[in-house]
């Protein structure tokens, strides 16, 4: 590279005062882009979710049936595919040319990203909120949508292909330019495994998408509606799996900052992500095990992710994640017995507060109904009730959704160099999400052992000629699950508020870190303030106390691990012995 | 040791903690556990949804639903009819918008291949209150070998989107002691006000 060259990229960089990484400034824009286009994108489904969970909770039915369908669309398509992967680019940014302290490679390509992306969310928002796209989330054939709202999904797809791909050119020159020394963080890891995840997902997107808009054209038959469920789930199922990888990526990373939490082995983790790439897109049987296409070899052998290999890997993060938040936190000094280090934790600080909120929901509900459901014969009581919707929203929107919202906290301020507004609502605002995310994804789950569909307007049947009666306790578990709605969906609001005020009119925070400091630096996470010690040991060039081994132990994880193992154990095979009461059918 | 946001320096492919090899393996034999449960449940337990599965246009599959109405038909109810099969015998449901065809009586204790399939769009075959659910594509006769254990009055719901009426849908399954066959047809009004109790639902 030439004199002139690195003196005009000289002007792209800041130096991050907290964690002395170089930010191109170019990155930090392209950052910004994308986590507002995803928070623009979250208010139209917060919309939907206010307007779906007053109309299931049976006492409320507020909407219209063609405007409950509608919404149903708007919500899914809103939060799973714009807010996510709006929001996950920005992570790709920010694990790429931030951590690596590398620039972005291609500024107008990564810019024609975004605009692409941008352009078929507003074309799908368009389409669906005339009521020309009234076909969900899935889109099954025979039903069918305006053609415009399968070419807005496509042209989203192309422009988030060329970002991960652009990701992938980001590693590439900050190796080359050498701006990091031995191998890339664990975040970036995880995050490659999210942006290789990604690319296996948006193929299947295209290769379902573009037959189902040539036929929308008129311009091809219609797809087979079996194959178009296996390979829809290829795109549907993989991009809840780059979800995983991102939101796993986002533990490891506000552990670090937050508490400085350690990895305790960089293979273990690795191999873990390792095996999601290996074995996670298989998972678009999860949603076929009742289907007439297949058999049960396929089924077998799909749904557990060729023998739970990808359960594997989620349940060794699940452990090597507290593990490494444990040990950080003993390491700075909270060694009394089994939980200090989790009782003195910063629990005020809303990055802290998300992400274990996150792990916990994720692990506890999301996880073990997720694997649970996903048994070949169990998922006969399960299939499309609302224990479906129960375990999905636990994983992305308890799980992934709120380790994004605490990821914010720590980004606006460190990234975007901007005061959180609105502090002491941020402080609260990851507590109310997870209590309502609580209320809400167990009340579903429980409405859905009895039986009580998921996509269904009205459980009463009014003015049909048979009658149907559920339960009263259907009735009380529909009520929590529209006060846990109700409640989730109010902190989803106030997450939207604080951020965008922050983002649009917050306090720009000085680039130098002294003078920050010197003005007390209101409104920022405490890991931002003062960065807790992120090398010990050997790392940083120090002997290895007895503290090291003695912290290694993690002696708090094991029980907690444990009463999670406990857990599953129960309730897999409560279901086993719940599936065994009814018919014999096979 | 590092965070997670640190670039690892030198040769990080080092054996594991003690800790962690020992939650590894406990994981990974309980994932083996998960694994063996479903091919030993295919040998060892009553559901599962194998089936007998075969590509069929959908008029060709409505016809054959036709041809078992008319020939087991016991009745009618709202202008559908009651179907009385035999026991052991190939039996039909076919789910369109926004109904499912016919309404069924079988015998407690009996076996039948239930067949199921579409006229149109996706539809969700549930049965309520018992909880059994199936996918029901058009295209697909999916045949499912049944042997109801209890007698009860069951609702057909849909619980996949079909379309504007999909939460209309319903259909029936009667289950009766003793012979389908020579039993009245149970009048929609007194047996429809009480349905069976839930059994697999209430617990989780």
């Amino acid at each position: 590279m030439t004199a002139a060259t690195l003196e005009s990229l000289a002007g792209r960089f800041r130096t991050c005062p907290t964690t002395g990484l170089k930010v191109d400034r170019t990155a930090q824009r392209l950052i910004n882009a994308f986590a507002v286009a995803a928070v623009v994108s979250m208010i139209a489904g917060v919309i939907g979710a206010f307007a779906l969970v007053l109309t299931r909770w049976q006492a409320v039915h507020l909407l219209p049936a063609d405007w409950y369908y509608r919404m149903l669309t708007v919500h899914g398509v809103s939060m799973l595919i714009f807010f996510i992967i709006f929001f996950e680019m920005a992570v790709l940014y920010f694990a790429g040319p931030v951590l690596l302290s590398s620039r972005a490679a291609a500024p107008k390509l990564a810019w024609t990203g975004f605009l692409l992306m941008a352009a078929g969310a507003v074309l799908v928002e368009v389409t669906m909120w005339t009521g020309h796209a009234d076909v969900l989330f899935t889109s099954y054939p025979p039903l069918k949508a305006d053609q415009k709202y399968y070419l807005g999904i496509i042209l989203f797809a192309v422009g988030a292909l060329l970002t991960v791909s652009l990701y992938f050119a980001n590693l590439v020159v900050a190796k080359r330019e050498k701006t990091y020394t031995g191998s890339v963080p664990l975040v970036t890891f995880g995050a490659t495994t999210a942006a290789v995840i990604a690319v296996i997902t948006l193929l299947h997107g295209a290769a379902i998408y573009i037959p189902t808009w040539l036929w929308a054209l008129g311009v091809i038959g219609q797809p087979d509606p079996e194959v178009y469920r296996m390979v829809w789930w290829g795109l549907g199922h993989s991009s809840q799996q780059i979800n995983v990888a991102a939101m796993i990526s986002i533990w490891y990373l506000l552990g670090g900052l937050t508490v400085g939490a350690v990895v305790i082995n960089e293979k273990v983790s690795r191999s873990a992500f390792f095996l999601y790439v290996l074995f996670i897109s298989m998972a678009s049987a999860h949603h076929l095990l009742v289907d007439p296409g297949f058999g049960p070899a396929w089924k077998i052998w799909n749904t557990s992710y060729a023998m739970y290999l990808a359960v594997l890997a989620s349940m060794v993060h699940g452990f090597t994640v507290p593990a490494g938040i444990e040990v950080g936190q003993r390491l700075r000094g909270y060694t009394k017995g089994m939980f200090e280090w989790l009782v003195k934790a910063p629990w005020g600080d809303p990055g802290f507060s998300a992400m274990i909120f996150s792990i916990i929901l994720f692990g506890f509900i999301g996880g073990i109904t997720g694997v649970t459901f996903g048994t070949e014969q169990i998922n006969i009581i399960a299939h499309n009730t609302l224990r479906v919707p129960g375990h999905f929203h636990a994983t992305v929107v308890a799980g992934t959704a709120l380790a994004f919202m605490g990821a914010t906290y720590y980004v606006i301020p460190l990234v975007l160099r901007k005061q959180i507004a609105f502090w002491p609502v941020a402080k609260i605002q990851p507590y109310l999400f997870a209590i309502g995310m609580a209320l809400f994804t167990t009340s579903m789950t429980f409405a859905g052992t009895f039986g009580v569909p998921r996509r269904h307007y009205d459980i009463t049947f009014p003015g049909a000629a048979l009658t149907v009666q559920f339960s009263p306790a259907v009735d009380l578990l529909l009520a929590i699950m529209g006060i846990g709605g109700i409640l989730a969906a109010t902190s989803a609001t106030l997450y939207i508020v604080i951020s965008a005020w922050s983002v649009f009119f917050g306090k720009s925070l000085p680039e130098d870190a002294k003078e920050g400091m010197a003005m007390g630096f209101h409104g920022v996470p405490q890991g931002v303030l003062r960065l807790p010690k992120q090398v010990h040991g050997a790392d940083a060039g120090e002997a290895a106390t007895p503290a090291h081994e003695e912290a290694l132990k993690a002696k708090g994880t094991y029980v907690l691990v444990g009463i999670f193992l406990l857990a599953f154990v129960v309730y897999y095979f409560v279901n086993w012995k719940l599936l065994s009461f009814v018919w014999k059918v096979g | 040791m590092h965070s997670a946001i640190v670039n690892p320096k030198g040769t990080w492919w080092v054996p594991a903690h003690k800790g962690e090899k020992v939650w590894v393996a406990i994981a990974f034999a309980w994932c083996m556990v998960l694994f063996a449960m479903m091919p030993l449940w295919h040998f060892k337990g009553g559901q599962n949804p194998a089936g007998v599965r075969h590509t069929v246009t959908p008029t060709a599959f409505m016809a054959r639903v036709q041809e078992f109405a008319n020939q087991y038909k016991v009745g009618e109810e709202n202008g559908i009819p009651v179907v009385a099969p035999p026991a052991g015998s190939d039996i039909y449901m076919i789910g369109m918008q926004y109904q499912w065809y016919p309404m069924l009586r079988l015998s407690k204790g009996a076996s039948y291949t239930l067949h199921l399939s579409s006229l149109d769009m996706n539809h969700g075959f549930s049965l309520y209150p018992l909880n059994i659910n199936f996918q029901v594509v058009p295209g697909y006769d999916y045949g499912l070998r049944i042997t109801p254990n209890q007698a009860g009055d069951s609702r057909v719901l849909c619980n996949e989107f079909c379309g504007i009426g999909h939460h209309t849908m319903l259909g029936r399954i009667v289950v009766v002691d003793g012979d389908n066959r020579t039993m009245p047809a149970a009048s929609p009004d007194s047996a429809a006000a009480t349905p069976a109790a839930p059994t697999a639902g209430g617990a989780l």
